[in-house]
């Protein structure tokens, strides 16, 4: 197991440096720093300056390299927006990242699980019939003009919600439907096809052979060899809503890694965008690599392999 | 999952969620006006917080030497209660006595030429470098009188020390600039409070002087909130969350005007849209655009009116000519180009393009515009292919030579003189597209020297041999929607800088 997770972080290492390398590239291509730093009106003199300063006269593998270096000192730069360490950007928002992160995804679970494992109980029932819908409206409805509609209605229409901002849980309840309803469909869908997968086995067929309640059967037994695959699959989800929630953090005014990124790219503040990029490879690894873990200590059979 | 690291997971959740600030709540009733915009405030050192938002936050928690008026834009004394200019490069300011920084320490001549100083200096990389880099040195010639020396003649030297705050020179250098843009210190009408997520809070500065240009708050607290989706700032409104917003699009200000709870005000803004033409060939030695007839054609072929109107809506009109209206030195009696089709097809006949021709057209503000342009010419046979690119790629394009047109605005960085719009766009800038000797001569003359009347006829030179080449296609202004709740009445002013220390309840 040790050797597993061992070549599990040297992958993960390659992965991020190709991503670190890349997204270096791309930000460079995306327009001349100094001059949006420089701001409107300057002359090409400062401009010229502050390329100079900067090092963004040298070549781009120099640059990068001298970025690299850095970086594995744990110096992910300053930057240029706000004047202070990247890192501790990041480590003020990640908080609201998370919060949110978290609230969806437990809002996606609560429902998208009993409703996937009602479904596929009973494959072609009404009851499935309505999770595969719900299914279809998440993977079809835009995010964002589902978070206008939580805005309009239980923000404008019903005021029961505050609109924008981050200050309590009820701030986060629309972002987090918003992120949670986007989550559903591939949950539903999992939980549905492993427990159609589950009832068809043997074991189950014994289980109610002994006489054990549907409860019983459900929850002891079906449950935690449907929830395999759905660990895998929450976990991916929730690395996508940690990166993926820039539209939503934008939208209802989260102060979050989302709406931080989306500044960044804004502003040109590559030091933050190169960061935001590697913070979110990073928790995707970490992510993946927790699921195969909770899915050794679920399934005796995966720790044995 | 054991029962205790379950336990442990919830408790770190419930802790993570609920150890977060909580809103205060806009209104009349505890006396906070709560007002929105786009973009965070990077920094809240002035010196280091670019843009709109960092004039805002400049006027809000600092005061400078000199104020400008942002309706009649006649300066006034600050912190400075006269000055003079001793000759071309000089200008000597006596400070007002009595003036305390918000931490109690008392301004003086000291603190002036710190931050003067700090904003000379291109090491510092202050917001804009334009508005400090002219100051050679600040001579102290007594605790309340100093000198400003230029290192050439600077014709704009006031309107820069506009935008020059006042910082402690002893409170900044024991914390450091960091820890100042924390926790800052002026001598403004309002004081920062705290900052917590996207709110910045600003509290009633009760020892602010009086006999300046601005004046004590009426307001006890001002919230500047950071919302970064208009929508999301429309519906704050609708809902009584925020008092304020602008920058509000024109659809969108439209609906509003209907709702009972909010009003709807459209005003100018120093930014002007126009076309830059590349007369000189400089992308292109065998351009069209060489001929002045087709850039004349061009200059025709625009219905200003009608996009002013419908794309842009509310204040916009046509500008007559290459300048903000009302800057000093906007020379408007110059050639005009109202809008007729057929003497630009005329003019696209005679210069023998007839069958018209391709051209590259670059933009980035806005597509609805770009779009708009791109019919008309069009119309005459100009066939305009779309570069639509951010802001620095755009720029950086025509400096290396590849933009025929670019689709621009400008807004003077808030300076009222046309010395901080010409020289960025002609006298050989990397941004010149035209390279005209007699554009050149005067406008850098007129930068060069401290006579007011003298710089004014070189301006109207410079315009209208622009005008009279159509070097350039000016549009229209640019204006913008304010948007206020009914119980609160927030001055609207002319040139963006919102006075909330004017604000008060209805």
């Amino acid at each position: 197991m040790a050797y597993y997770i061992a070549r599990r972080l040297g992958l993960a290492i390659m992965v991020m440096l190709t991503i670190s390398f890349m997204s270096f590239v791309m930000l460079k291509m995306s327009g001349d720093l100094a001059i949006s730093l420089a701001g409107e009106g300057s002359g090409a003199d400062y401009v010229e300056f502050l390329r100079k300063t900067y090092g963004w006269d040298k070549p781009l593998p120099v640059q990068y390299w001298n970025w690299l270096i850095k970086a594995l000192q744990g110096d992910v730069g300053t930057s240029f927006y706000y004047g202070s360490p990247v890192l501790s950007l990041i480590a003020e928002r990640l908080p609201a990242t998370l919060s949110l992160g978290a609230m969806a995804i437990t809002m996606a679970l609560a429902v998208a699980i009993p409703l996937g494992m009602a479904g596929g109980r009973a494959p072609g029932s009404i009851i499935d019939r309505i999770a595969l819908f719900i299914a279809l409206l998440g993977v079809s409805t835009p995010i964002f003009w589902l978070s206008f509609l939580l805005i309009l209605v239980l923000g404008i229409q019903f005021a029961v919600l505050p609109i924008s901002g981050g200050g309590s849980v009820r701030h986060l309840a629309m972002p987090a439907m918003a992120l949670a309803f986007y989550s559903m469909p591939a949950i539903i869908r999992i939980s549905r096809a492993g427990m159609i997968e589950v009832m068809r086995s043997e074991y189950i067929r014994t289980a109610r052979a002994k006489g054990l309640r549907p409860w019983q059967i459900y929850l002891q037994h079906a449950l935690r060899n449907t929830l395999v695959p759905v660990v895998a699959v929450a976990s991916v989800q929730f690395g996508f809503l940690l990166g993926g929630s820039v539209v939503v953090e934008n939208i209802f005014a989260i102060h979050g890694i989302g709406y931080l990124t989306w500044e960044a790219i804004n502003q040109n503040d590559y030091p933050v965008v190169q960061a935001a990029l590697l913070a979110v490879s990073a928790a995707y690894v970490v992510l993946t690599l927790l699921a195969d873990i909770v899915n050794m200590m679920i399934d005796p059979r995966i720790r044995l392999e | 999952m054991t029962t205790s690291l379950r336990k442990n997971v919830l408790s770190l959740l419930a802790a993570t969620i609920a150890f977060l600030p909580v809103h205060a709540f806009a209104g009349k009733d505890n006396d906070t006006l709560v007002a929105a915009f786009q973009a965070k405030l990077p920094s809240l050192d002035r010196y280091h917080s670019p843009g709109r938002e960092g004039f805002l936050l400049g006027l809000l928690a600092y005061d400078a030497l000199v104020y400008r008026d942002p309706n009649t834009f006649e300066l006034k004394p600050l912190l400075a209660t006269a000055w003079r200019q001793v000759d071309d490069k000089t200008w000597e300011f006596d400070l007002r006595q009595g003036v305390k920084f918000h931490n109690g320490d008392q301004m003086t001549a000291e603190d002036v030429a710190y931050s003067l100083m700090y904003a000379a200096d291109p090491e510092n990389k202050v917001f804009n470098r334009m508005t400090g880099g002219w100051i050679e040195r600040v001579d102290i010639l007594d605790p309340y009188k100093i000198r400003v020396v230029g290192r050439d003649v600077a014709p704009l030297a006031l309107e820069y020390i506009i935008q020059l705050p006042v910082v402690p020179k002893k409170y900044r250098e024991s914390v450091g600039i960091q820890a100042f843009s924390e926790k800052p210190v002026g001598t403004g009408p309002f004081m920062v409070a705290e900052r917590s997520g996207n709110d910045v809070v600003f509290k009633r500065n009760e020892d602010y002087f009086e006999g300046g240009g601005k004046s004590k708050p009426a307001i006890g607290t001002f919230i500047y909130r950071a919302i970064p989706d208009v929508n999301t700032q429309v519906a704050e409104l609708i809902s009584g969350g925020i008092d304020w917003a602008y920058y509000i699009p024109s659809d969108q200000a439209e609906k509003l005007k209907r709702m009972p709870m909010v009003d709807v005000i459209n005003a100018e803004t120093f930014r002007i849209g126009f076309l830059t033409l590349d007369a000189a060939g400089l992308s292109d030695p065998a351009s069209p655009l060489k001929d002045e007839r087709v850039r004349k054609a061009i200059a025709y072929s625009m219905d200003r009116e009608a996009m002013a109107k419908t794309l842009v809506g509310g204040a916009s009109k046509p500008i007559p000519s290459a300048c903000t209206p009302s800057q000093f030195g906007c020379f408007a009696d110059v050639t005009q180009y109202p809008y007729d089709l057929e003497k630009a097809k005329a003019l696209m006949a005679e210069a023998g393009y007839a069958n018209g021709f391709d051209i590259d057209i670059y933009g980035y503000r806005s597509r609805p515009v770009a779009e708009a342009i791109i019919g008309y010419l069009n119309a005459i046979g100009v066939r305009a292919n779309l570069h639509w690119l951010q802001y620095s790629a755009v720029i950086q394009a025509r400096r290396d030579h590849k933009t025929p047109i670019v689709i621009d605005d400008f807004g003077s960085a808030g300076v009222n003189d046309v010395g901080a719009i010409l020289p960025f766009f002609f006298a050989e800038s990397p941004d010149d597209q035209s390279r005209d000797p007699v554009v050149t001569q005067a406008v850098k003359e007129a930068g060069t020297i401290a006579d007011q009347d003298k710089r004014k006829v070189l301006y109207e030179t410079a315009l209208k041999q622009i005008a009279d080449k159509a070097y350039w296609a000016p549009l229209f202004s640019m204006p913008v929607n304010y948007v206020m709740s009914k119980g609160v009445d927030v001055p609207v002013p002319a040139d963006e800088n919102v006075e909330f220390w004017r604000a008060s309840w209805k």
